[in-house]
């Protein structure tokens, strides 16, 4: 168990005239699970090879524990991996799948037996020790893989995009198993996904990834309710957060040919970038009128499409309430996000955030 | 064809099984007279028929005769031809060069075939020019490798005798049976090499990278990492190779033996396959011959079945 520090690392490949990653600095506690989010090509995956030993480090540091790892074998780094493809050894049994790293290390035989026993029975992959991958589900495929990284009891687990090969099913009963796992065993975790679902139910901090850089770090619903930037806004969260472009004039915001007023002073004047969750939208007697363009079924809630003044915008209604094409919405003035058009940041600061009530053991 | 898919199996079976598989119903072509498929297989057939079917038949019942040289008659003399062969101790000699000649090239050929894919799977730069330099080895045809191989081992000229000669050795390649049996493994191995090597960087190539990651994770010794995680995963490559390469050694080797040995004192290492051709061709003996052949195509009937039956199980299939 360790911690893990990744101060100013930049990736730049061979032949490629710009970096992939540039100047990434994150400080991993020990126990914590980070998720590293972001769109394909963002960087997430070069990160954490780079943590795991499979990439070179351009520039930089990494540090597991107190140990710079730089130039540390992968196998000598006390990490383990979890792949997406799960990457078993297909010539060998689910057990020799799980004792293969710990007999490299001359761990000894009983102690394996044991570990492999405990992991098998934590995983409930008791029935299958003896079979080879290809007799095993997908599903149970990563459990092995798990297993894999569980035995080796090592300072942090690497996760790259372990899920993205199940069905959907199976991809929230999975991601339950791992945050219980990860929970009962205190191990420090880098979890890589482009799935914000996954990113938002996982982790305990998350750090959104955008071409390289670092976004946005922080927890699931600090981000959610406060991104940083319209990048985060419009990645985070489902269905994502809308966009609009505005004008500021002292306390008022003008969408279009319509006016909201703030309710307080905002550190801004002329274009801004105005977001509103779908959630935050409400349908009232006056306000901003709202073109419904179509609507799509979730079954516990309904998302309505259409327009304001031809700027798209999606709003998330109870399924009982009774829809007109034309309505008119209003939004909590504390509700909005304002951000600015140009470099896309966030504009003011006053927000409040409901805080967390951890209900997990 | 049955007999086949039943007691086959992995390589063979898929091959089997593609081969007669049903086409998708889509790309189904209907004949509309029962006679027209027939047509389009009758060249196949008539090859197949020609070539292997017809020899097969007329060496089994040739091997039961002995045949006036000059073709005037022949007396039925049962098994003698192949009682003469067994009991010959010439022709038990030249079956245990076989046999070590055989093991020698497989082993040497598949071995520095392995050693130079896994290299040049490392390579990165300039990977495609390096490549092409390792295969096109392959595209010289066999006589030619045999005149090349006898170029090297040349009394005056070949490079081969003059690194010897610097290490005090007299080589004469064609007149020396150890000599003569050295440059003949040499000149096999050096024209297999390339073939094997087109295998086995293939199947390097269809390892998954993920798979490779994992062990770099799992195991810090390169070595051991290759024989256990890496060269298991070549276990099917390496079976179809032993078996090409077992008859490689037996049979494809005819052209550069002929070279070596033609027109040379009697005192050369050759192989069945060339005591067949000398006996038969030569020695104008063609029951005997026949026998010889019969008893070759008995042994690599044996050695493809027990390699099927026992090594396979041993082949993990991803």
């Amino acid at each position: 168990m360790a911690a893990i520090t990744i101060t100013n690392v930049s990736k730049t490949y061979p032949g490629a005239s710009a970096p992939s990653i540039t100047d990434i600095n994150l400080t991993i506690a020990d126990g914590e699970f980070i998720v590293l989010v972001g769109p394909s090509g963002c960087g997430k995956s070069t990160l954490l090879r780079m943590v795991a030993g499979l990439e070179d480090i351009t520039a930089g540091e990494v540090k597991i524990g107190d140990r710079v790892v730089n130039k540390v074998d992968p196998a000598d780094r006390d990490i383990a991996m979890v792949f997406q493809n799960y990457a078993l050894y297909p010539h060998m049994s689910v057990r020799e799948n799980m004792a293969y790293g710990l007999k490299n290390r001359k761990t000894p035989k009983a102690e394996i037996e044991a570990r492999v026993a405990e992991a098998a029975r934590m995983l409930e992959l008791g029935p299958y020790l003896d079979r080879k991958p290809r007799a095993l589900s997908g599903g149970q495929r990563q459990r092995v893989a798990m297993g894999r990284a569980v035995v080796r009891q090592p300072a942090a687990f690497l996760f790259d995009e372990p899920l993205s090969n199940l069905d959907a099913k199976l991809r929230v009963s999975m991601r339950g198993e791992i945050r219980r796992l990860q929970k009962r065993l205190a191990t420090t975790s880098l979890y890589v996904t482009h799935d914000q679902l996954e990113a938002m139910t996982l982790a305990d901090r998350l750090v959104v990834l955008n071409a390289g850089r670092i976004e946005q770090v922080g927890a699931p619903l600090e981000i959610y309710h406060r991104p940083a930037t319209t990048f985060v806004a419009s990645f985070i969260g489902s269905p994502a957060m809308n966009l609009l472009d505005a004008e500021v004039d002292g306390n008022r915001l003008r969408i279009g040919g319509h006016v909201i007023e703030t309710g307080r002073a905002v550190p801004a004047h002329g274009a801004v970038t105005l977001g509103i969750r779908a959630e935050d939208l409400h349908i009232s007697a006056t306000g901003l009128p709202f073109k419904v363009d179509f609507v799509e079924e979730l079954g516990a809630q309904r998302l309505v499409h259409g327009s304001i003044d031809g700027q798209a915008l999606v709003l998330s209604l109870d399924p009982k309430t009774p829809l007109q094409y034309e309505m008119c919405l209003s939004v909590i003035s504390d509700k909005l996000h304002l951000f600015d058009t140009i470099s896309g940041k966030r504009l003011e600061q006053a927000h409040t955030i409901p805080t967390l009530t951890p209900v997990l053991a | 064809m049955t007999d086949a898919t039943q007691t086959a199996s992995g390589p063979i079976r898929r091959w089997i099984a593609r081969a007669t598989a049903r086409p998708e119903p889509a790309k189904r072509v209907q004949f509309d007279r029962p006679l027209l498929p027939w047509l389009f297989l009758a060249p196949q057939l008539a090859v197949i028929f020609v070539f292997f079917y017809w020899p097969s038949a007329q060496a089994i019942s040739s091997s039961f005769y002995i045949e006036d040289p000059f073709g005037f008659g022949a007396t039925f003399v049962g098994f003698d031809n192949y009682t003469d062969a067994l009991g010959s101790a010439e022709y038990r000699h030249i079956a245990g060069f076989t046999a070590m000649f055989t093991v020698l090239v497989t082993a040497f050929s598949l071995g520095i075939g392995l050693l130079l894919a896994v290299k040049a799977d490392q390579v990165i730069r300039a990977r495609s020019t390096y490549r092409t330099a390792l295969i096109s080895v392959y595209a010289i045809a066999p006589p030619v490798a045999g005149l090349i191989g006898m170029m090297l081992f040349d009394q005056h000229i070949g490079p081969f005798v003059k690194l010897a000669a610097w290490f005090g050795l007299d080589m004469k390649v064609g007149l020396n049976y150890f000599d003569t049996a050295f440059a003949m493994i040499l000149v096999s191995v050096w024209k297999q090499v390339p073939y094997n090597f087109i295998f086995i960087l293939s199947g390097l190539q269809s390892i998954p990278q993920s798979v490779r990651e994992a062990a770099l994770i799992d195991c810090k010794n390169g070595a051991r990492r290759f024989f256990t995680a890496i060269l298991p995963l070549l276990a099917p490559t390496a079976f179809f190779l032993l078996i090409i390469n077992i008859t490689y050694a037996l049979f494809d080797t005819f052209a550069v033996i002929d070279v070596m040995v033609k027109d040379k004192a009697a005192n050369n290492p050759i192989t069945l396959v060339y005591k067949v051709y000398l006996d038969g061709f030569r020695g104008n003996d063609i029951g005997g011959s026949s026998a010889q052949s019969v008893i070759l195509m008995l042994v690599v009937l044996v050695l493809t079945l027990v390699q099927f039956r026992w090594l396979e199980r041993r082949v993990h299939y991803g």
